[in-house]
């Protein structure tokens, strides 16, 4: 049962069972590996893409419930890699392993596109679905803070 | 992350091992490290014509940016142009002698050696520089990977391109190279981004799970329900065989009995190969360890420890048991742990080819080569030089990769199926095969005399041995000659002056059958120090003293807790020095709002021979009607010598704190029916951001010996908080992980 949907801007079909995880769909068919398995159940955060510019788990998304959606993933969140939350990782030399690090930058464009201007209670709110176990915790909510604020410097 | 090209060196090869061999600096032409014509004055690193510095790298990245620090001291050293400088994390081959990332070792272990080989190629490309300037040497330096010397100047890639690099130098030689007084070093110590950041926030990072190669299959195991003692009856897969893309169901024959009972179900997608792995039915035979539980582990436990002839005499002073016969008081105390999962967020995984030519490839991460490859060799038949590792960044270690066991079924299925093999352990998957944190039972006693002195300790911990289990060869003896697993004992031998001392380490036998104990970040020290330090806060209050007080008193350093060069000077005083400093940072003996607490312990780390002094104080609040707690923020002061790279410190700081305080109060699971009863998500909950409390950490300025910092601080924090949450509400909590209904219990027994 092929599957048809926008992958960071370019149509894509896929094959496989119509309940089978858009999470594999993405990384074993067509090969973009940055969207990370954690844990199968919704629950870590670790293989968040937008669909439709809204942050969803990949691993509980069934391919065929996108057909013809347009999802991100973080090969395609960005040219070159450089969105502000990108750059503000790097500054703020979030990554410790880096694992989960697409998802939570995943989840941290979406809550910046809601809510350009998050305070604590929101990006604990946002993120709290996302598990570092590294523990970079404090580290990623500086980042998301400097982002913030670089993307409303450039609009002021 | 790529592959170093096969190497040919052969004089510095054997130096590694053999003292006195010859590191040779010769560039020969049938070098095939480096590109041709490459400077390799040893293998650790090359400079190309470009002037570009590859450090070649045999230690794990797995989110300590360990890369960075070691490249930092090879370039301080060579004088090297950092913005040139590139890192090669390496695959496995004998060259490169033991390769393990863990212990918290990489930094210490690494320095002296690194700046020595950094050392010795500067000194070379200051020679060649000054011949090819026409200046005498002397009247040479370098800086920023230029010699510069007679008002004349040459960058190192044009020292590589056109000089004659010739210099051997023998290992004593490097040995005896002087390295950098700290005054002098330019980029040890310094802030600096880490190397490894950029691939880690992109996607293009390559983690085990990433690897690919033509014609591949995957597999996903059917677990057996014990971890030791299954065997397969009978396999059952033609519901699986409805499955589009199903191949087959493999009973693995692994002579290595690493993996005994294991069933690979392969397919031609992972989608496949999960799908087709719920419908495959296996039997087993599965020994008497199915009906194994956690109650009956740590029941085991304490029949062990009251039997005093059980377990290893890691200390045993004179005088002991007639101190204690002949104290005015005495305090003894239980302190208990429970089963806690790695959880590294990467479940286990590996890709194996299996070549024609008899030859073997593994894709996967790992942070113990040395280790496994002996396993692969077994189980294979194929000797150890004909399997190479490749590597990858590791998706989380925490130790769990240590333990490369999941490399074994993979290479299995592959020589068995004649084709490349890659393997996936679901989240439950890996969870049952986890190598977890044993359970842990510890009995503390202190012996008192006239005025609270304390004149005698006996400590006593059993639990599961991950050493005994994996790598026996690395159990030291005690004093009664019976080996024991340093790791799982390490910490109970503290710095503190007790008087007559006693540490005995017990082995559970159980444990070490029931399931494959692991080394978990930290290993012992994460909860001999939840015994000790809680102990310290309950022998102080027994005799009515200070918690801080009654423990400066005791770090006196003197006797064997006067510390030696070059790694514990100063002894147990720098870790006084590091209780002090945080008591007055923190705030110690200030008045705190009602249900709030402040408590404090303090660790020497990981190890004595390489002790970083570590302290934490804990600020909770706890809600005596749920029994709640929560932790508002956590200080922390530590002495780790020297700090190589400033922002890896800062983060290996406040993840391993934050972990101390997930595994004190988030995490935890049970043994149950043979595996851990928490598999997921949904019943094993680690720390989220929500959750992250105020971090307030300092290093203690020093020159001295840099040592580890990727686990100290998580043997703090557990502690820390149970000292807090009793002086915030009298509730004296004595199991991890801490839950409310414990503390509601303790609370009760207090009144």
């Amino acid at each position: 049962m092929a599957t048809t949907f926008k992958l960071n801007g370019r149509e894509v079909t896929v094959q496989g069972p119509d309940d089978s995880p858009l999470l594999w769909a993405i990384r074993d068919e067509i090969g973009l590996t940055g969207t990370k398995f954690g844990c199968g159940i919704g629950g870590c955060g670790a293989c968040t893409v937008h669909l439709d510019g809204e942050p969803v788990r990949s691993c509980v998304t069934p391919v065929s419930s996108i057909a013809g959606h347009a999802i991100t993933t973080i090969e395609g969140l960005a040219p070159n890699g450089a969105h502000p939350l990108q750059t503000a990782w790097i500054e703020a030399q979030a990554p410790q392993c880096g694992y989960c690090q697409s998802g939570q930058i995943m989840s941290a464009a979406a809550l910046l596109k809601s809510t350009p201007n998050p305070t604590d209670a929101q990006i604990d709110d946002a993120m709290n679905g996302n598990l570092c176990r590294c523990m970079s915790y404090v580290r990623i909510r500086k980042a998301i803070k400097l982002a913030a604020a670089r993307i409303q410097g450039a609009k002021a | 992350m790529n592959a170093l090209a096969p190497l040919s060196r052969r004089g510095f090869l054997a130096s590694i091992a053999a003292a006195g061999a010859i590191m040779t600096f010769a560039v020969t032409p049938d070098d095939a490290t480096a590109a041709a014509g490459d400077f390799e004055p040893t293998i650790w690193y090359s400079i190309g014509r470009d002037g570009i510095v590859t450090v070649n790298v045999i230690r794990a990245e797995m989110g300590q940016h360990v890369g960075t620090a070691i490249a930092r001291i090879v370039a301080d050293e060579l004088e090297a142009d950092w913005s040139k400088v590139r890192i090669n994390h390496v695959d496995s081959a004998a060259k490169w002698g033991l390769m393990v990332t863990g212990g918290s070792w990489s930094v210490w272990q690494s320095y002296p050696l690194m700046s020595q080989a950094g050392a010795a190629g500067r000194i070379v490309l200051i020679e060649e520089g000054a011949k090819l300037l026409g200046v005498d040497p002397k009247a040479c330096t370098a800086a920023n990977s230029v010699v510069s010397g007679g008002g004349k100047s040459i960058g190192y890639g044009d020292i590589v391109a056109r000089g004659d690099l010739k210099r051997s130098f023998t290992a004593d030689e490097l040995g005896k190279m002087p390295i950098k007084k700290a005054a002098d070093r330019r980029l040890v110590g310094k802030p600096s981004a880490q190397l490894d950041i950029g691939e880690k926030v992109d996607g293009s990072g390559k983690f085990g799970i990433d690897a690919k190669v033509d014609g591949m299959v995957y597999a996903r195991p059917k677990i057996p329900p014990t971890r030791n003692e299954s065997k397969v009856a009978s396999i059952d897969d033609s519901a699986a065989k409805a499955v589009p893309g199903y191949i087959r169901s493999i009973a693995l024959e692994d002579p290595s009995n690493t993996v005994p009972g294991w069933v690979m179900v392969i397919a031609e997608s992972f989608v496949a190969a999960d799908a087709a792995c719920e419908l495959v039915k296996v039997q087993w035979t599965s020994g008497d360890t199915a009906k194994v539980s956690e109650a009956d582990i740590q029941k085991r436990a304490s029949a062990l420890i009251a039997d005093p002839k059980a377990g290893a005499l890691v200390v045993e002073d004179a005088g002991v048991d007639a101190a204690f016969a002949g104290a005015k008081t005495k305090l003894e105390r239980t302190y208990t742990t429970a089963s806690a999962l790695h959880f590294q967020l990467e479940p286990v995984n590996a890709l194996a080819i299996a070549n024609k030519d008899g030859s073997y490839e593994i894709h996967t991460g790992n942070q113990w080569q040395s280790l496994v490859l002996p396993w692969l060799s077994k189980a294979l038949g194929a000797p150890e030089d004909k399997i190479v590792l490749k590597t990858y960044l590791l998706g989380g270690g925490f130790g769990r990769r240590l333990n490369g066991d999941y490399a074994v079924p993979a290479a299995l299925a592959a020589k068995a199926l004649g084709r490349p093999v890659k393997m996936v352990c679901t989240r439950a998957d890996d969870s049952r095969f986890d190598s977890f944190r044993s359970p842990s039972v510890q009995v503390v006693k202190m012996a008192f005399g006239e005025g609270g002195r304390v004149a005698a300790m006996d400590h006593t911990a059993c639990a599961g041995w991950p050493t005994q289990v994996m790598a026996p060869f690395f159990m030291p003896k005690g004093a009664n000659d019976v080996a024991y697993d340093p790791f799982a004992i390490s910490g109970a031998n503290h710095w503190y002056s007790v008087g007559a001392q006693r540490v005995r380490a017990v082995p559970n036998d159980l444990a070490n059958r029931a399931f494959r104990p692991g080394w978990l970040r930290s290993v012992g020290p994460g909860w001999t120090n939840w015994a000790v330090e809680c102990f310290m806060d309950e022998a102080a209050q027994s005799v009515g003293k200070d918690p801080l007080a009654f423990r400066l008193a005791l770090l006196d350093g003197a006797g064997r807790n006067a510390g030696t060069p070059p790694n514990s000077v100063g002894g147990a005083k720098r870790q006084a020095a590091v209780l002090s400093r945080l008591a007055r940072k923190a705030g110690w003996g200030q008045p705190l709002p009602k249900g709030t607490g402040l408590g404090i312990a303090t660790t020497f780390g990981q190890e004595r021979d390489m002790p970083t002094w570590v302290a934490c104080a804990a600020r909770v609040n706890v809600d005596t009607s749920s029994g709640a707690v929560k932790v508002e923020k956590l200080t922390l002061v530590a002495d780790a010598g020297t700090i190589v790279s400033p922002e890896g410190a800062m983060a290996q700081m406040e993840g391993a704190a934050l972990w101390g305080m997930s595994l004190a109060l988030f995490e935890g699971t049970e043994f149950e029916n043979g595996a851990p009863r928490d598999t997921n998500l949904d019943g094993y909950t680690p720390l989220r951001m929500a959750d992250t409390p105020d971090l307030d950490i300092e290093f203690v300025e020093s020159a001295e010996v840099p040592v580890g910092l990727g686990e100290p601080a998580t043997t703090v924090v557990g502690p820390a908080i149970g000292n807090a949450i009793f002086n915030a509400c009298g509730a004296r909590v004595r199991h991890l992980p801490i839950r409310p209904e414990a503390v509601l219990n303790a609370l009760k027994t207090k009144s």
